[in-house]
């Protein structure tokens, strides 16, 4: 009984947090059962983790700018004209792999501090900055592939990126045959590292006496997220494997999510959102953490451009075509406040996944394009209604 | 007797962890003033949000009888069309709209579809008559000083009709000419039969215009008294909230000999290009170690400006004139290039920007110094509580701990949270801009106590008020500020009330 009742406060009092999960979780289950298993087939899975990763890398960034009160509306068209000039840089200028994608990175992290120039320094709202940008980046495109048309992109080591996976540890091929070995030991080592964590987490606030949950319930939610894990590494070591894109956004989610946590860096970056008037005060420089936000969000744009001409192995003249939406929207229905100051990287990295789990299983279903940005149009108002009451609610 | 106007029975309100009022029982009676003081945190502040439906039916329990009707407000609104009308401390104006936009806003005066603007520019003369306010309704709220402000906050009250009106410590940012026209209008408002129940921390202004006075403590109602007959005293109020007697609120330093010049400040200009105005003229003032030095004046005359210009100055003034801080010429272009050269600055409006107050106690506590709790870039979580709970510990910071967020603090909480952040920074030089504004007797002899203890040390300080009582009670040299210049220095021994606002007022 009271461990009903604890399962019932904890939801409602964490509810904001949960409450994606079990938005994915909700999603996943219904696509199952609509195409009777193919959602959760491993090919599946794996297409929509690198469907994810552009668009997942992009509301990573995208957190950090909502998060200090702006938005940036050019990283869609920015990622497309990166990924072009990756594809040119590559094609024509025959550069090796190792030297464009650095040189790309750099070249977004630029544009993106072109927009915070436009932000700091000359106090334009970053909504008109950032449009600004998203028309000139739209030009920049076609402009660079003008007599080209698609760039198709023949380097084999580029487009792995967007669809190899990670090799396997040599000399066990005997050992559980069709299954990826070092697959499965990651994924191992991720559900050590978290029961680890949270554990010890546990106990340090504990020993302060702060509150922590009751421990039925830290042994669910421990159980469940090691489910998940599990789960979700064996329906990758059953097939391929880990898919680099994967590894790279697993390696950006680290990154900023620690940083977001555990540093200084990231404590300046709540409290401009929380009160930018208060931290300026406090002696946080506000105009040099706008260009670092903005700095970060044009190299992850970057970013977003080479895994998705890699993934199409060229480079369109449409490429980035509202991923700034979706990714906005990711960060959205992954919990990241309007109002600034509050989100988790992680959330939005769920919020990406929410809303490529709804196109990927839309499409297997066969639903229309037009049906499905409705689809997804609601999903994001429902998202944001619920954040919105449940936060009112704790108030 | 009569029945009460309004009936507030047992009324209980809990938030997480905390009781906000327990079992509270309020009467007011039809046309009287009724005053409600208490301690920061005493539950003041909740009680009015459950009356007004902030809190909604349902949320707390206990009855509200108001005109002698059982009543179950769900929001606002519907208290509002009961009549009641509540004023917040913190004024809830459009600047950039003119005044009778603001008095008319949310309940417009129609023609048809359209707004009919003659018909409301007419009322709001006639409101504005009511509250002897004499401004031009056309004018814009930003222009107006928070004295008028708060009037027209009133104007706004009267305009729909009100049968009690409940004003949250609305002199807190008021000066003492401000103060006592406001105070007129209430007793004016009084003879015109609107009843009201007001809030403040300034019991002699409490004392003066009470018909009845509410005392709480820790969420209960300690007693109710008649203060009609001139028996109620401050020392008697004091003993109900804080439950003990403090016989001088201002505590008693050993006034050293001064110590070497820690800031001086010479032929300080300011312009400031927003406003298109020049803010400080010619000011020249120094500090010495070990002292505080009182800056009164009256509100808008540049205080908080000046402290501003020498802090970093962020709101980006035209400076000239030179600034030495511990004897070395220094000019700060961002409030860190201060807080590192160990001046620190406390601003008079907590919330508006000293404050995060969607972030916990700790991390307010820390966030002017996280390199202090930090290595290479990553914060110990550990140290971090550690701080925090010294500073909870040393201030006596009410709330269940240090991982509550500062908007569920009571402003005198809040305001030590402010304190702890910049002793945190373990700054030399301390600007403390109406360190005790909003704050209950209590927690200002607490106040008082920690700036003794501080200059004692050795640190100095300099403390912005618009409280005469405090100003002479705490400096040892004040300063007087008028439009913008030093209009004069007096040691506290030759200081008075009246000297002071002889110099403020020129
Ligand atoms: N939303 C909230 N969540 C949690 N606790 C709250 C909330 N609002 C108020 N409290 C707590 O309830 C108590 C009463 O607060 P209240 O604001 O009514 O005090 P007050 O008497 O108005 O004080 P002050 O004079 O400082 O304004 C305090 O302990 C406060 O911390
Ligand atoms: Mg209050």
């Amino acid at each position: 009984m009271s461990f009903f009742n604890n399962a019932k406060n904890v939801l409602q009092q964490n509810i904001r947090e949960y409450g994606m999960y079990i938005a994915l979780f909700v999603i996943m289950i219904i696509f199952t059962i609509t195409t009777s298993g193919t959602f959760l087939s491993s090919r599946n899975i794996v297409n929509l983790v690198n469907q994810t990763g552009y668009i997942a890398v992009l509301a990573v960034g995208m957190t950090l700018v909502i998060i200090i009160r702006h938005i940036d509306l050019s990283v869609g068209f920015l990622a497309g004209f990166m990924g072009a000039i990756a594809a040119i840089a590559l094609v024509y200028w025959g550069l090796p792999v190792y030297a464009v994608i650095p040189m790309v990175l750099a070249l977004g992290a630029f544009a993106g501090l072109i927009t915070a120039f436009l932000v700091a320094q000359m106090k334009i709202p970053s909504f008109v900055a950032s449009l600004a940008g998203w028309l000139i980046y739209r030009g920049a495109i076609l402009v660079v592939t003008e007599g080209t048309g698609t760039i198709i992109i023949p380097d084999e080591a580029f487009n792995a990126i967007g669809n190899g996976f990670i090799p396997d540890i040599p000399g066990l091929d005997a050992f559980l045959p069709g299954v990826h070995k070092l697959t499965l030991v990651l994924g191992v080592l991720a559900i050590a590292a978290l029961v680890w964590g949270e554990l010890s987490n546990r106990q340090k606030k504990q020993s302060y006496g702060f509150e922590v949950l009751p421990i039925d319930m830290f042994i669910v939610k421990l159980v469940f997220m090691s489910v998940l894990i599990g789960a979700i590494t064996w329906v990758l070591a059953g097939y391929q494997g880990l898919s680099w894109t994967a590894v790279v956004v697993l390696i950006v989610t680290l990154i900023y999510n620690f940083v977001m946590s555990q540093t200084v860096l990231g404590r300046h970056i709540y409290a401009i959102g929380g009160n930018p008037d208060a931290a300026e005060l406090s002696g946080i420089n506000v105009n040099r953490l706008i260009y670092v936000v903005f700095g970060s969000m044009g190299m992850l744009s970057a970013l977003s451009g080479i895994l998705f001409a890699s993934r199409l192995q060229s480079a369109t003249t449409t490429a980035g075509n509202l991923f700034e939406l979706d990714a906005i929207a990711a960060t959205y229905v992954g919990g990241v406040s309007a109002a600034g100051g509050v989100g988790k990287v992680v959330g939005s990295i769920i919020g990406a996944l929410v809303m490529t789990s709804l196109t990927s299983g839309m499409n297997l279903m066969g639903i229309g394009i037009s049906y499905q940005y409705m689809v997804r149009g609601t999903v994001l108002a429902a998202a944001v209604i619920f954040d919105v009451t449940t936060r009112n609610r704790g108030k | 007797m009569n029945t009460p106007l309004l009936e507030m029975r047992n009324i209980t309100k809990e938030f997480p962890g905390v009781k906000a009022l327990d079992n509270v029982s309020f009467q007011v009676a039809q046309g009287e003033i009724h005053c409600l003081v208490g301690e920061n945190g005493a539950g003041k502040s909740t009680l009015m949000k459950v009356l007004s439906g902030v809190y909604p039916h349902g949320t707390y329990s206990g009855d509200i009888l108001f005109g002698g009707e059982v009543q179950t407000f769900n929001n606002i609104s519907d208290s509002e069309k009961a009549g009641i009308a509540i004023i917040y401390q913190e004024l809830a104006l459009v600047p950039e709209l003119t005044v009778y936009e603001n008095i008319f806003i949310g309940h417009e005066i129609r023609n048809g579809f359209m707004v009919d603007w003659n018909e409301t520019i007419k009322r709001a003369t006639e409101v504005l008559k009511k509250v002897k306010l004499d401004v031009n309704p056309a004018a814009k709220i930003k222009d107006l000083g928070v004295g008028k402000q708060q009037l027209v906050e009133i104007a706004k009250a009267l305009s729909k009709d009100v049968k009690l009106l409940i004003l949250d410590e609305p002199t807190a940012a008021l000066n003492e000419v401000d103060s006592e026209n406001l105070l007129d209008l209430l007793r004016d408002l009084k003879n015109h039969g609107v009843t009201c129940i007001l809030i403040s921390h300034k019991l002699k202004e409490v004392i003066e215009i009470a018909d009845t006075i509410t005392v709480l403590r820790d969420g209960k109602t300690i007693c109710t008294l008649d203060a009609r007959n001139g028996q109620v005293t401050e020392q008697i109020l004091v003993k109900n909230m804080v439950g003990r007697e403090i016989d001088n609120i201002y505590p008693k330093r050993e006034r050293q000999q001064a110590g070497e010049v820690v800031l001086e400040v010479r032929d300080w200009n300011a312009y400031d290009p927003k406003a298109g105005r020049a803010i400080l003229k010619d000011v020249n003032f120094n500090l010495r170690k070990g002292e505080i030095v009182g800056f009164s004046g009256l509100i808008g005359s540049g205080r908080t400006e000046l402290a501003l210009s020498i802090f970093g100055n962020p709101d980006s003034y035209h400076l000239s004139g030179d600034l030495f801080v511990k004897g070395q010429p220094r000019k700060f272009s961002h409030p860190r290039d201060a807080i590192d050269a160990g001046v620190a600055y406390s601003t008079e409006d907590r919330k508006g920007d000293g404050l995060i107050l969607i972030q916990d106690v700790k991390q307010n506590i820390t966030l002017a110094n996280l390199v202090e709790i930090a290595t290479r870039g990553v914060v110990d979580n550990n140290a971090e509580v550690r701080v925090a709970n010294e500073y909870k510990g040393s201030l006596n910071i009410k709330t269940p701990s240090v991982e509550q967020k500062v908007s569920n603090l009571s402003g005198g909480n809040q305001q030590k949270v402010c304190l702890g952040k910049w002793l945190f920074v373990k700054p030399d030089i301390l600007i403390l801009d109406e360190p005790t504004r909003g704050i209950d007797v209590g927690a200002k002899y607490e106040i008082y106590t920690i700036m003794t203890r501080l200059v004692e040390q050795g640190m100095s300080i300099i403390m912005i008020s618009s409280e005469l009582p405090e100003i002479l009670g705490m400096s040892d040299r004040v300063y007087v500020v008028a439009s913008g210049k030093i209009a004069g220095e007096l040691p506290v021994e030759e200081a008075t009330q009246e000297k002071i606002m002889h110099l403020a007022t020129n």
